[in-house]
């Protein structure tokens, strides 16, 4: 996807809370990503560092916490976990696997000054 | 700019409304807390006793923003009194240094498009209220969204009411192509965007004035990526593919056929002068989404268009007697109210 986007969706996130609660500086950023997500883990990371750059969460340390793919397999009725969402299942190989974890992208806590 | 993939939404215009406006607003509700408890500590000297303690302060919150953090400002000198003394020790740190802050957490758990998710919602609620049945379509440029919605009204034309929200990056011509019909139609142009929003959506509902229990049409901007990750407040995505486009473009764009509940494969009539492998395009679209309705239509030469008029009749009976449902809930609770307040009455 478009991580430099996002990146920005994040930031806003970050100031509006800076705004709400009246703190100056975030030293860390912890983000939930899941793997059916889309979203490029490395370049999410690079381009968070330009954005972040001058406000108050300039050189946070960013904390990626991967949330696994699961799907549920119609096949064998079993929950399996998925790479990608094209994928079969890897215990029956059927193609019948609905995506049930890992398409979130959320900002989870800040680590606050 | 769009959250997904960083195109410009600064041009934005919906039809007869005159104004720019930036995209996100914020709704202030500042309100206050006050805590009074009562708590107890020890002093140096071994000697024990409690206090009571007050505790104030204010947040602000966005529309949709709910962080709630109890905690002080770390930057506003923090010291309990009593009995006239200052104690700069009880923080939540339990120290304090001049100057120095004390590092604390903030819980955020926020959905990085969770703005657009929050107006989504008030649009759902909107067309939960009034019996709506309210589908986004979506496709690449050229699939011929804009014929099939013509034709659909075309044939849904006294039996039922539809209205469309069109979205294009520049130009009215669709929405002049819908209003040809005599269905009510309100063009947004996203400008540079790429993809409709649940907020511009919101605003096209406020101009359209929808009778209640009928069908919305939203046709969003020609684009099978970004449109994926943005919920408008729809019952359902509906993604047409065109049988003149690649087979495989399930597999080469899987999150908008994941994100929708039904295909149309559109323009079957031209299947005989074409290679395009119908079973395998299925075959495919199921690979990423097992759950996906799909209908083979043209809407040139009407085929496959029963079926596609029965699931949107369908959709609207839904909405419809849910719609019913709660009003009748309503009411039976009103009655029960009412008899309620008659039997205090009679009490009293």
């Amino acid at each position: 996807m478009h991580e430099m986007s996002l990146a920005e969706g994040i930031l806003q996130i970050v100031e509006d809370a800076a705004r709400q609660q009246g703190f100056k500086r975030v030293t860390e950023v912890r983000l939930e990503i899941g793997a059916l997500s889309g979203v490029e883990v490395e370049a999410l990371s690079f381009c968070l560092d330009v954005v972040l750059k001058g406000g108050v969460a300039e050189g946070a340390r960013l904390e990626l916490e991967k949330i696994p793919g699961r799907g549920y397999c119609l096949g064998c009725g079993e929950t399996v976990p998925v790479h990608a969402l094209y994928d079969a299942c890897p215990l029956c190989g059927s193609y019948q696997v609905q995506a049930t974890g890992g398409t979130e992208m959320r900002v989870k806590d800040l680590l606050v000054e | 700019m769009c959250t997904v993939c960083g195109c410009g939404q600064g041009e934005t215009k919906i039809e007869g409304h005159e104004h720019a406006h930036p995209h996100d607003h914020d709704h202030p509700h500042p309100h206050d807390h006050n805590h009074d408890h009562e708590h107890e500590h020890s002093h140096a000297d071994g000697s024990v006793h409690s206090h009571p303690h007050a505790h104030e302060h204010s947040h602000g919150h966005t529309s949709h923003d709910h962080a709630h953090d109890h905690l002080h400002d770390s930057n506003t000198p923090h010291y309990h009194e009593h009995k006239g003394e200052l104690h700069y020790g009880l923080g939540p740190a339990h120290a304090h240094a001049p100057g120095m802050s004390q590092a604390r957490m903030v819980q955020i758990e926020q959905d990085i498009l969770g703005k657009n998710n929050g107006y989504a919602a008030e649009n759902r609620q909107y067309f939960a209220e009034h019996g709506l049945f309210a589908i986004n379509l979506v496709s690449s440029p050229g699939s011929g969204k804009t014929t099939l919605l013509v034709k659909t009204i075309e044939a849904l034309a006294g039996s039922l009411s539809v209205a469309v929200v069109e979205g294009d990056q520049q130009t009215s011509n669709d929405a002049d192509r819908i209003r040809a019909t005599g269905a009510a139609a309100i063009q947004v142009n996203t400008g540079k965007g790429c993809h409709l929003d649940a907020h511009m959506v919101g605003h096209a509902l406020e101009r359209l004035n929808l009778p209640d229990d009928s069908l919305l049409m939203i046709e969003n901007v020609g684009n099978l990526v970004c449109p994926a990750a943005f919920d408008l407040g729809e019952a359902h995505k509906v993604v047409i593919l065109s049988v003149t486009e690649g087979e495989d473009k399930p597999l080469k764009y899987p999150d908008m056929f994941h994100a929708a509940d039904l295909m149309i494969l559109n323009k079957v009539d031209l299947l005989p002068y074409l290679s395009f492998d119908v079973d395998k395009c299925i075959e495919y679209a199921h690979r990423i989404n097992p759950k996906l309705e799909v209908l083979k239509v043209s809407a040139t030469t009407g085929e496959g268009m029963q079926r596609w008029l029965a699931w949107l009749t369908e959709g609207v009976d839904v909405a419809v007697s849910a719609r019913q449902q709660n009003v009748n809930l309503l009411r039976q609770r009103i009655a029960e109210l009412e008899a309620q307040l008659a039997q205090q009455a009679a009490k009293a």
